[in-house]
């Protein structure tokens, strides 16, 4: 009997709690479904600052780990069920969603809004997130990849890294800092499409490799890539971090931040985390190269809006908010201007305060977003865009799959050459599909 | 004489034994949780160092943290599917397993079979036509209709592991009860519940640990009005930054009321557990 007093009581507590979804009394409540990541924790805390201007639109935003976000969020679309009013996508899916129709055209809504200043986004993260010349989402937080290095231990070397280093002055900076408590560079080794193969991409693109021709013959089989992925692999096995096979972002942070590393090249929001000597000790560099200049990937988790959604004015009115320029003023003046999303707007770069707040890596994170080109990824023409990754619907499936066949030459279970063959063969499957 | 002091003499030595393996074995099982509580204990620089931080001023910064966020409506929601689902599972189990143990249909073992190959069908392989099923009947973002899916996932387990207790009641007892009059009801709550009350603690525990437990469709049956305790969890999965000791917190916070209930339900637990064990 107790028992089915406390239900009652706690669905009555639920019912009267939970009165989410639609609209009633006046009040619209709209859906974000958002990737967890400081931005987004910042924008959760001035959620309420949203709502004091805006009584009549309540936000709930949901926070998912990436991969779980983008099933999810996927799920949503296709079957068109409406869960959501906006969701954080990144530039993968931008383009790829825009064509099928599964998000909103955001430019008519931009159009209406005078204070917006969608030229002030920067170019290449408003390219990446177009259609057909249409705004499809509106960038919350952009990010390139750099390295990032332990100035005072490659001083202790003789060492000095120039602003826009090979990777051969890379890896040789590497095995000469490499000692037992130290390891000379740390890259992701982790599968998966987001994981390892980003910072993989870059090195592959850089060499000259590309994964399709432009009549998607897969490229996988040939000297460019062979020679990046042995570099990368052996770069790591020879100076890298001890198991390699399991590092990913956070881990490589750790490595790098607890001082047993000394490079690292990743995310340019990975230094806004950095902590004692790690954040006195640094020093920031442009992504290496090999053959083509300005390697650096380019991704943005950024708002759209599915089509589905049936509250489609409110949800923007948030949207807005959320990417406007005042909403950058909001977060430097009220959280700290070391909390101010990166890589979404030039002017951000332009302020005084971020400038200092942002130091050394400020500039190298505007540059690195602005040279990034997602049609003009690698040497050689290609018929997709992407840097880090290839538009089309197939790539997350064929990306895990070629990643994680890399990271069995990474723990010893084969060769390079043996790891290309299964990788040409599956991406010759997914370029079949494209004709 | 001699051979009895020996025997004394060796009997504390292999009892010491076993429970040192005992203790051990406990210990390898009861890390992870401990490493859990722990983190939730450290700062996040201190939950990702390497090697592990081992000595450390213990801090409640994560938990005030998690407890900032909009922690209570998913605990709200978790206890409501859980012990809604786990309530249902009895309501129509007992009778079910009462069915098939004390007055045995035709076909008992076919039956019993049915029951658990519903088990048989991965998750994923439902998640589909569930999805639609729920999204034309307005049902997504429900948590009465996770609720219901909690109870089918937990009803043929429920029923096996309620027939398997209703089987050690001696026969002679009902047929006592009947010849004193005795109905069906009058059976159930005079025989059947005192009797193996063990076990159903035991199978509503089991149950109410899945339905609390239970990943895989809260997530893709729920938003942002019914998310359960594990939706809230992974939440605390960052692409970027340092989450181990934000996320041990919650998930400390999370497994407390499980934990609670198991500890006060530990006497009839392992009673219901150990239920048919020796014949």
């Amino acid at each position: 009997m107790s028992i089915f007093a406390v239900l009652i009581a706690l669905v009555a507590g639920a019912c009267s709690g939970g009165a989410g979804g639609g609209t009633g009394g006046g009040t619209t409540t709209i859906t974000l479904a958002a990737v967890d990541n400081p931005s987004m924790a910042d924008l959760k805390k001035l959620v309420p600052d949203f709502q004091a201007t805006h009584p009549n639109i309540q936000v709930k935003i949901v926070t998912l780990p990436e991969d779980v976000l983008r099933q999810q969020v996927t799920q949503d679309v296709a079957a068109g069920s409406g869960r959501y009013d906006l969701f954080t996508i990144g530039t993968y899916e931008v383009p790829l969603w825009a064509k099928k129709g599964w998000i909103e055209n955001l430019s008519p809504f931009i159009a209406k809004d005078p204070s917006y200043a969608p030229d002030d986004l920067i170019p290449g993260i408003r390219g990446a997130l177009s259609y057909n010349g249409n705004l499809f989402a509106v960038p919350f937080y952009g990010e390139s990849s750099m390295l990032m290095y332990r100035k005072d231990m490659l001083a202790a070397k003789g060492i000095t890294m120039p602003d826009h280093p090979t990777w051969d002055q890379v890896a040789a900076a590497a095995k000469a800092v490499n000692s037992r408590s130290v390891n000379g560079i740390c890259l992701r080794g982790l599968p998966g499409w987001g994981e390892q193969l980003a910072p993989l991409d870059t090195v592959v693109n850089t060499y000259g490799g590309r994964w399709f021709d432009p009549q998607w013959n897969a490229q996988l089989n040939t000297p460019q890539w062979h020679d990046a992925v042995s570099f990368y692999i052996n770069l790591l096995k020879t100076a890298g971090e001890p198991g390699a096979g399991n590092a990913g972002f956070t881990e490589c942070l750790n490595a790098y931040n607890s001082g047993k590393v000394a490079m690292w090249y990743d995310a340019t929001v990975a230094a806004s985390f950095f902590t004692g000597d790690a954040a006195k000790n640094s020093g920031y560099a442009y992504a290496p190269i090999k053959v083509k200049d300005w390697s650096g990937w380019l991704w943005a988790w950024s708002l759209g809006m599915p089509s589905s959604s049936k509250k489609k004015d409110a949800a923007w009115t948030f949207a807005d908010w959320a990417t406007n320029k005042a909403y950058i003023q909001l977060v430097g003046t009220k959280l700290g201007w070391q909390h101010v999303s990166p890589g979404t707007r030039t002017s951000t770069y332009d302020l005084p305060e971020y400038k200092a707040a942002a130091g050394a890596f400020a500039d190298v994170t505007l540059q690195s977003i602005a040279h990034a080109d997602v049609t003009h990824p690698t040497v050689d023409p290609v018929p997709y865009i992407g840097v880090q990754y290839v538009d089309i619907d197939e790539f997350q499936q064929l990306g895990d799959k070629v990643s994680q066949e890399f990271a069995k030459v990474i723990a010893g279970g084969q060769t390079v050459d043996q790891a290309l063959a299964k990788a040409q063969a599956l991406a010759t499957d997914v370029g079949k599909a494209q004709h | 004489m001699s051979a009895s002091v020996k025997v004394r003499r060796q009997f504390p030595t292999s009892k010491v034994m076993w429970s040192v393996i005992g203790w051990l074995v406990v210990f390898v099982f009861f890390f992870p949780v401990l490493w859990m509580w722990l983190e939730s204990f450290k700062t996040e620089p201190q939950a990702a160092s390497s090697p592990p931080t081992i000595f450390f001023a213990p801090t409640l910064e994560e938990f005030q943290q998690v407890l900032s966020g909009d922690f209570p409506p998913y605990f709200i929601n978790s206890a409501i599917a859980s012990i809604g689902s786990t309530l249902l599972v009895l309501v129509l189990g007992l009778p079910a397993a009462y069915a098939l143990a004390i007055r045995p249909v035709k076909r008992t073992r076919d039956v019993l079979f049915f029951f658990i190959s519903t088990r048989f069908l991965p998750f994923a392989a439902s998640l589909v036509p569930l999805y639609l099923l729920a999204r034309d009947l307005q049902l997504l973002d429900n948590i009465f209709a996770l609720a219901l899916i909690y109870t089918t996932i937990n009803l043929p387990l429920g029923v096996w592991l309620l027939r398997s207790f209703l089987l050690e009641i001696p026969p002679e007892l009902f047929e006592a009860a009947r010849v004193d009059g005795a109905g069906f009801f009058t059976e159930i709550r005079r025989i059947v519940v005192p009797l193996v009350a063990p076990g159903i603690a035991a199978t509503s525990l089991i149950c109410l640990i899945f339905s609390w437990n239970e990943f895989f469709y809260a997530v893709n049956f729920t938003s942002s009005v019914a998310g359960t305790a594990p939706i809230f969890l992974v939440g605390f999965i960052s692409g970027r930054g340092l989450f181990y000791a934000k996320l041990a917190a919650a998930a400390t916070l999370a497994s407390l009321p499980v934990l609670i209930g198991g500890w006060i339900a530990q006497k009839q637990l392992i009673r219901g557990l150990t239920m048919g064990a020796v014949k």
